[in-house]
């Protein structure tokens, strides 16, 4: 417990000094709400084609309504969980799979790391985007566990070679030899001395692998391959580029889900960035301008 | 040279992979679309187009999995991809051929480019810590690298195109005023109409290069090669471009392959956008129409594409650092 | 004395810490003379590879040269350029650092790494960088043929050689050398130190000499400055300070080592922990730690006061008459 609320002072301290960090958390709150409670936000009902459409901005109606009459700011909103949702659970189950086969491959060594290591790199190198588009196209509206899989099959392996980096590095550090010495097991090894010092490593791989599907999930969803059925920022913008609304003079039908997503990236990308100069110190903001001088 | 044949191998392994991931998958998905696929089209085209589907997916003859196997390989290799169902009667490869040099030229330019400027920029950037650069760079790359590339490219087209009329914002050329043809108008054309979907391109990936650049180059810059090219009296620059930049390049080469494949993912939506006549734009099309044969030979050469490009990256990571052609 | 070459006068280094700056060299002063080598000893932390790279302008963020003044043959060189700086580098001092691994450029052979140094200095030919090269390769017996070899394929003492070789490449008036004996075994230490006399008799440069390891330098140097937490706390010949040390750290510090003849005796440390940098006691820094501290240990900083043989710095070597 009390390891707990320190970790959170931590993290309190951190945030407030840096403002990428910052920035990145607020933002990530604000959508995590909009995710857990999306009637709050939503003035009517999303689907429903009732409205005069292609209206621009008015109050009833802050972002104006879809060629199918819906409202587009009621939309926006109801979007949200898709899009967070998918963000998080892939994130999640893409870590998780990292550090199980970077972790093992670095540990058990030998032919093992080699065959672990070997997938981990084709799958690397394999373009995954057209093939993401094929196996979508074979399955035609794909629903949100598809792209969960889908995305999740593709995106591990980035990761997997960082952890096993990592644990490598760590795994012949004199603290660990101590612990084999002392007669721990495996499974104490790995968990408790292993992982622990890999956290800011693992929340990072978190954060990027979030990213990563925010960003192809709306990519595949804008080109008609989700479910189009169903409410989010890429199905939107699927419907928008359909009917032209660029050229049809409504445009924030097509650019507001776009700001949204890229709220939701850009959220992830600073709390990422932050993450790295926690680990890496030398990273973090110079600001005084002295320092400059310094390389002649 | 020893490092180079086991850069070969690797990749083709993964070339391997690739052609067989393609073969299964129809297969693999639940109620068997390779299947379904062929029973949906009999009937409905006429028999070579039918047989060109079954090359593509392997089918076809009756025969067992495995010669079906080895019979797509075999048809991967000699390059009978058949005729593409979507363009009948053209053969799959003359139409990717028509599609190819649009997507080349723009992938080509940019990516060279963006590698080329997010690098040096990178550099730069870490070089004067503080600066107006270090300052301003980061934090807005990080936040424009996490917008995706197509929403980019639509606020592009909005902008410059609908609302400022600089640019035009659809296809590769003018098709009503153009014909295609070694003229010097047509050129302009091609320029005038490449330059949206470039940009946009170019600006969502260089955020990625500035970035990984200039965290190699603090962390080199701190190491003592550096403080001793310093203390030998070298210019400046010679210390920024051969002792610092050199080694700050070679994590960032190797990141160049695995970050390739999302920056075509990346492209094949511009493409979309814009409908720009490039190989992207004929995935998405052949996805459309069900155009079984030219989907499974595009997803061929895209693969082939970027394990060519990685390769060329490996060589030029072997030409600049002595210590991986030495291998261990 | 003759003209010293080496002027350091009240030279002050801070570094930026989130608690405030820590005084890592705090006012030193000393002169060098043409030819001589001057070992600088201490324990790890206490500053001296800091002054070392403050003399010769190396210091970077969050490491900042605060006062004090550095004259090289009378010129001052804080107050010059970047770019005038520049043209004083390897020319006249040039620099021995500890890791040669590290030191290194990793990704250019010896060769290329010899040959740039002169192509920024001067304008000789190919020929006549080839040929300066192979002579500097020599005069610390590394074969020719290296020249073509990269970093990681030499042995340590074979890399610290080479960087030997390369601080002599323009015949430097002073060699700055931050521990480069560390990484080594004893054997290959004792090595290169033999080596680096001889050059030295033969070409006659100075030597500024940084260690934690005082037996290292005890056959070699002239004269021996112990600093303590950022200051000189001793400073005077070799065998003076060697056999009769004044400063009650610096007896700790020669009570340390144990002497290979002699009869055995008990080792002492010292006891305790350098004080903080950022906070430091307001008097005598090694006061916490010293067995014969008096109040005015503590309450008066002590200065460096020279006498016949040797400065010091200790109330209780130097007691201040009260005027």
């Amino acid at each position: 417990m009390k390891r707990l609320s320190s970790l959170l002072g931590a993290t309190w301290r951190f945030l407030r000094r840096d403002k990428k960090a910052f920035a990145g958390a607020v933002i990530m709150l604000v959508l995590l709400i909009l995710t857990a409670f999306p009637s709050w936000f939503t003035p009517d009902d999303p689907a429903a084609e009732i409205y005069s459409p292609g209206m621009g901005l008015s109050w009833a109606h802050p972002l104006g309504t879809t060629s199918f009459g819906q409202d587009v700011f009621s939309q926006l909103m109801a979007g949200a969980r898709q899009s967070v949702m998918l963000a998080l659970v892939v994130g999640f189950l893409c870590t998780i799979l990292s550090v199980v086969v970077g972790i093992s491959a670095a540990y058990l060594g030998g032919l093992i790391d080699d065959g672990l290591s070997l997938l981990t790199d084709v799958i690397l190198v394999i373009p995954t985007f057209p093939l993401i588009i094929v196996i979508a196209a074979y399955t035609k509206n794909a629903n949100f566990w598809t792209i969960v899989f889908v995305l999740v099959f593709t995106g591990w392996s980035y990761g997997a070679r960082q952890m096993r980096v990592q644990a490598l590095s760590l795994r012949n550090r004199d603290y660990l030899l101590a612990a084999r010495a002392r007669g721990e097991s495996s499974w104490y090894i790995i968990s408790v001395e292993l992982i622990p010092p890999m956290t800011s490593l693992i929340v990072a791989n978190f954060l990027s692998a979030a990213l990563y599907a925010v960003l192809t999930a709306a990519g595949l969803q804008f080109v008609g391959l989700g479910n189009v059925n169903t409410e989010s920022w890429g199905t939107m913008l699927y419907w928008a580029q359909n009917n032209e609304a660029l050229a049809a003079g409504y445009p924030l039908w097509a650019l507001a889900p776009g700001i949204m997503i890229a709220l939701l990236g850009s959220a992830l990308a600073l709390l990422n960035y932050a993450f790295d100069e926690v680990s890496n110190p030398a990273l973090r903001p110079v600001t005084n301008r002295r320092r400059r001088k310094a390389l002649a | 040279m020893r490092f180079i044949v086991r850069r070969i191998g690797f990749l083709l392994i993964a070339l391997w992979a690739a052609l067989t991931l393609n073969f299964f998958i129809p297969r693999l998905m639940p109620g068997n679309p390779a299947q379904a696929i062929v029973a949906n089209f009999r009937g409905r085209i006429n028999p070579s187009a039918l047989h060109a589907i079954e090359v593509a997916l392997g089918i076809g003859g009756h025969q067992n999995l495995v010669a079906a196997y080895f019979q797509y390989l075999g048809n991967t290799f000699t390059g009978n991809f058949g005729v593409s169902t979507g363009n009948y009667p053209q053969t799959v490869t003359h139409v990717i051929g028509v599609a190819l040099p649009w997507s080349l030229g723009l992938l080509g330019v940019t990516t060279v480019l963006g590698f080329v400027l997010g690098t040096g920029l990178g550099a730069l950037a870490a070089w004067r810590r503080g600066g107006v650069l270090d300052n301003l760079l980061p934090p807005s790359f990080i936040v424009i690298s996490a917008f995706p590339y197509f929403w980019v490219g639509l606020l592009c087209a909005w902008l410059f195109s609908l609302t400022l009329n600089w640019f035009p914002s659809l296809n590769g050329y003018n098709a009503t005023v153009d014909s295609p043809g070694f003229t010097w108008t047509f050129a302009v054309d091609v320029l005038n109409h490449s330059v949206l979907p470039a940009f946009t391109i170019l600006i969502s990936s260089i955020g990625g290069w500035i970035l990984t650049m200039r965290n190699n180059m603090i962390t080199v810059v701190a190491e003592d090669y550096v403080k001793m090219a310093r203390a030998k009296g070298l210019t400046p620059r010679r210390i920024l471009w051969q002792y610092a930049g050199r080694n700050a390049l070679l994590p960032n080469l190797t990141g160049f392959a695995m970050s390739l494949g999302f920056i075509i993912s990346g492209a094949i939506l511009v493409e979309d956008v814009f409908n720009y006549p490039g190989v992207g734009f004929l995935l998405l099309q052949a996805v459309g129409n069900e155009d079984f044969p030219l989907l499974q030979a595009l997803l061929l050469l895209i693969t082939v594409a970027v394990l060519v490009a990685i390769f060329i990256a490996d060589i030029a990571t072997a030409l600049l650092d002595p210590r991986t052609r030495n291998n261990r | 004395m003759s003209t010293p070459i080496l002027e350091v006068r009240d030279l002050q280094v801070h570094y930026a810490t989130p608690h405030g700056p820590a005084q890592a060299v705090n006012k030193v002063s000393f002169d060098l003379a043409p030819g001589e080598f001057l070992a600088v000893v201490g324990e790890s932390g206490c500053g001296k590879s800091t002054m070392l790279f403050s003399i010769a302008q190396l210091l970077t963020y969050p490491a900042e040269t605060v006062g004090g003044t550095v004259r090289f043959n009378g010129v001052e060189l804080t107050s010059l350029s970047p770019e005038e700086l520049r043209q004083h580098r390897w020319r006249d001092i040039s620099v021995v650092m500890q890791s040669a691994m590290n030191a290194l450029n990793p990704t250019l052979s010896i060769g290329a790494q010899l040959a740039d140094v002169c192509r920024a200095h001067t304008d000789w030919s190919d020929a006549k960088i080839a040929e300066r090269s192979a002579e500097v390769l020599a005069m610390v017996s590394i074969d020719v043929t290296h020249l073509k070899s990269f970093p990681f394929q030499l042995s340590g003492g074979m890399r610290q050689r080479a960087m030997i070789a390369m601080a002599l490449l323009l015949e430097p008036q002073l060699i700055i050398m931050d521990e480069p004996t560390s990484a080594l075994d004893v054997v290959a230490q004792r090595s290169l130190m033999r080596q680096v006399e001889n050059l030295r008799r033969q070409l006659g440069f100075a030597v500024l000499f940084v260690t934690h390891d005082m037996s290292v330098v005890s056959h070699f140097s002239d004269r021996l400055a112990v600093m303590y937490a950022g200051e000189i706390v001793e400073l005077g010949t070799t065998r003076d300070v060697f056999d009769r040390p004044r400063h009650p750290y610096s007896s700790g510090l020669m009570d340390a080592f144990p002497s290979i003849v002699g009869a055995a005796r008990e080792l002492t440390g010292i006891a305790g922990n350098p004080p903080s940098l950022v906070d430091p006691p307001v008097g005598c820094l090694f006061a916490p730690r010293c067995a014969h501290a008096t109040d005015e240990c503590r309450e008066v900083r002590p200065a460096l006061v020279a006498s016949a043989d040797r400065e010091v710095r200790c109330h209780l070597v130097n007691p201040r008459r009260v005027s």
